[in-house]
């Protein structure tokens, strides 16, 4: 679903210009659970960007679906965030004055949803990750676990196919890390297709495809 | 949700207390420039024009001429002056006169008891009144139709007349003697604002029927007639058919426009739309002046609360949010912004307006009322400027690159 041939995103900062994507190219089929590792500035979350048409390419064909991303405008592009990509950042990136139902709620009104199918489909989905008691709390009444798994409840709220996560662990300890992987990988049973980013081997060792990066460019696993 | 946004709104207002402050006061102090300086103009306007038609609304003064040209044997400069009968000519036989009265006029000695006094005196018909806005103070009356007609000897005083006479309030029912006639005050001027007169205020003059004055003084010319039109649209022409129909009974060349000297007040009319439309244009655009400044400081602050919500509109981005959903967002809080300032303005304007009318001054600005065109006017000033206040630090929310903007 996901096919990208030479894909190049260049930075240009004005003095310098910084490649932060070389020529990556990079096949993804449906249902696959994918770990993206590398050093440290090696173009992980560039290229997580691309892929969740966050960031658009420099160079290079991008296709998602069998669809041409380079031609797309930006309203389409959000469309295509808004109903085919879920998002989860190492730093949850909440909203800090909502509460859990309503962060969880942002990406169902932006697609134009009812608000009784709204609160509905919300309640589902913070059951799901396993604080349907914890609905009208805020940000800072909630763990840091507690509060990744509002933010994939909320990726996962317009059911999109694709899960993106940028070091979801990466600010969490490690009995709260093992939640969020084991939700992660009961995902990936139930059918999408997850991509993580991580420097951690013991979540990438559960993944049946790693990709290494470095330096902007595809070591192994491209394919 | 948009309900959320007005309470993030009102916690972004809480953070920001001294700015938010100092813009409302912008835009407050912008519509409350706009309302008063419009509505000071508003009543400048009305009580300029009432002054005006102190002297009478839309009437023609015509006072005898010199010719000059000569015609059909007359030499030029021939003096043509007209009698009552004239009057009586052209009530026939221009159909755009409504209403008409000749007018006599001299200056004349008083008594009262042993008192002496010099007023002007005029004699006219009862239509006089309504062309002059000559309105009786409660209790007493004009002159009308059966004074003129059994030629009584009665007086109708103004009100400046009166308070020489016998002091304020005290004239109606007494005696004045004319020529040593005794005449009966059968009203008094209620007191008016008149800016222009010919021959002098009402307030000193005495008016008595035009039948009257013959019997007694038995002027063969009048001074001068009084007329109007149905409508003020027809005076141009009422005024070329009386040149017509005069021309061939006085036997001058109708081209000869200085056969008859005609005042037009209804050209004043016209100049004080234009002047006063004019004035009400520079206010509007001081007022506007101050109302920009304050929405430069709403541009400001939306500037101010876009950056401080970078990091939230790159995460609504992310999760799908279109451009056009921010735009929006950004460009209504700024008209809820600029709205909550222009409202406080009209409150606050209303209140000064209500002060002012107590204190009197109704002769020089008249009471003040906010016209709905004012409201309105301000209204459309108020949101233009909110939403192109709002606009650019909207646009910039709506653009902001959402990976860039996520990292805040
Ligand atoms: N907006 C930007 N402007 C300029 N250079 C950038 C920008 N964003 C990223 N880069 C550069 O691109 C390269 C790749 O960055 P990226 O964030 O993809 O790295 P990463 O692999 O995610 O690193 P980390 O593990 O630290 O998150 C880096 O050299 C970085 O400095
Ligand atoms: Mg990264």
């Amino acid at each position: 679903m996901i096919e990208m041939q030479n894909i190049n995103r260049v930075y240009d900062t004005g003095r310098v210009k910084v490649h932060a994507l070389r020529d990556v190219n990079l096949h993804i089929k449906e249902g696959e659970l994918i770990a993206i590792m590398g050093p440290s500035g090696s173009g992980k979350s560039t290229l997580m960007n691309v892929i969740g048409c966050l960031d658009t390419p420099t160079s290079g064909r991008y296709s998602l679906d069998g669809k041409a991303v380079n031609d797309l405008d930006d309203n389409d592009l959000a469309d295509i965030r808004n109903r085919k990509i879920g998002f989860v950042f190492q730093s949850f990136n909440l909203l800090s004055y909502a509460s859990a139902f309503e962060n969880v709620e942002l990406p169902l009104i932006f697609m134009g949803m009812s608000t009784a199918k709204r609160k509905q489909r919300v309640t589902e989905m913070l059951a799901r990750v396993g604080l349907a008691d914890r609905m009208d709390h805020k940000p800072n009444e909630l763990s840091g676990g507690q509060q990744q798994r509002v933010a994939i409840a909320r990726a996962l709220a317009n059911h999109p196919r694709i899960i993106l996560a940028d070091e979801p662990t990466g600010n969490l300890d490690s009995a709260s890390g093992k939640e969020i992987l084991q939700l992660f990988l009961d995902l990936w049973k139930a059918g999408n297709t997850i991509i993580m980013i991580t420097h951690d081997p013991s979540i990438s060792e559960n993944c049946e495809r790693i990709i290494h990066l470095k330096d902007g460019m595809i070591e192994n696993g491209a394919v | 949700m948009f309900f959320k946004n007005l309470l993030q709104l009102f916690r972004d207002v809480r953070n920001q207390k001294l700015r938010t402050f100092l813009t409302l006061f912008g835009i407050i102090w912008g519509s409350v420039a706009i309302i008063l300086l419009l509505t000071v103009g508003d009543g400048l306007y009305s009580v300029s024009k009432k002054a005006a038609h102190g002297m009478g609304e839309s009437i023609c003064i015509m006072w005898p001429g010199r010719t000059s040209v000569a015609y059909e044997g007359f030499p030029r400069g021939r003096y043509i002056r007209f009698r009552e009968t004239d009057a009586e000519i052209l009530r026939s036989q221009v159909s755009e006169i409504e209403l008409i009265s000749p007018e006599y006029s001299r200056g004349v000695q008083v008594r009262v008891g042993k008192e002496y006094y010099s007023a002007d005196l005029s004699a006219v018909y009862p239509e006089f009144q309504q062309m002059r806005n000559v309105i009786p103070e409660a209790g007493g009356r004009f002159i009308n139709l059966l004074d003129l007609k059994y030629r009584r000897r009665v007086v109708f005083i103004g009100d400046e007349v009166e308070k020489d006479l016998f002091g304020a309030g005290k004239g109606l029912g007494q005696n004045i003697f004319i020529n040593s006639i005794p005449f009966k005050v059968i009203g008094v001027l209620k007191k008016k604002i008149q800016s222009s007169n010919y021959n002098g205020p009402d307030g000193g003059r005495i008016i008595i029927p035009a039948s009257t004055y013959q019997g007694i003084f038995g002027d063969r010319y009048i001074s001068n007639m009084v007329y109007r039109a149905f409508d003020v649209k027809l005076t141009k022409q009422m005024i070329d058919r009386v040149y017509a129909v005069l021309a061939k009974v006085h036997r001058f060349d109708p081209a000869d426009r200085e056969a008859l000297a005609i005042w037009d007040s209804t050209g004043m009319d016209q100049f004080f739309d234009t002047f006063f439309g004019g004035f009400s244009v520079f206010l509007g655009i001081v007022g506007c002046m101050t109302l920009i400044v304050g929405g430069i400081g709403v541009s400001n602050i939306m500037n101010v609360v876009v950056e401080e919500r970078t990091r939230e509109i790159g995460i609504k981005k992310a999760l799908g949010a279109k451009n056009r959903l921010i735009l929006g967002q950004y460009i209504i809080e700024t008209l809820l912004v600029t709205g909550f300032g222009g409202f406080l303005g009209f409150v606050i304007s209303f209140g000064i307006v209500s002060l002012v009318n107590l204190l009197n001054l109704q002769d020089y600005i008249g009471v003040l009322r906010i016209s709905p065109l004012v409201a309105f006017v301000t209204i459309v000033i108020l949101s233009l400027i909110g939403f192109i206040a709002g606009w650019f630090p909207a646009r910039r929310a709506a653009n902001l690159d959402p990976v860039m903007a996520i990292r805040g």
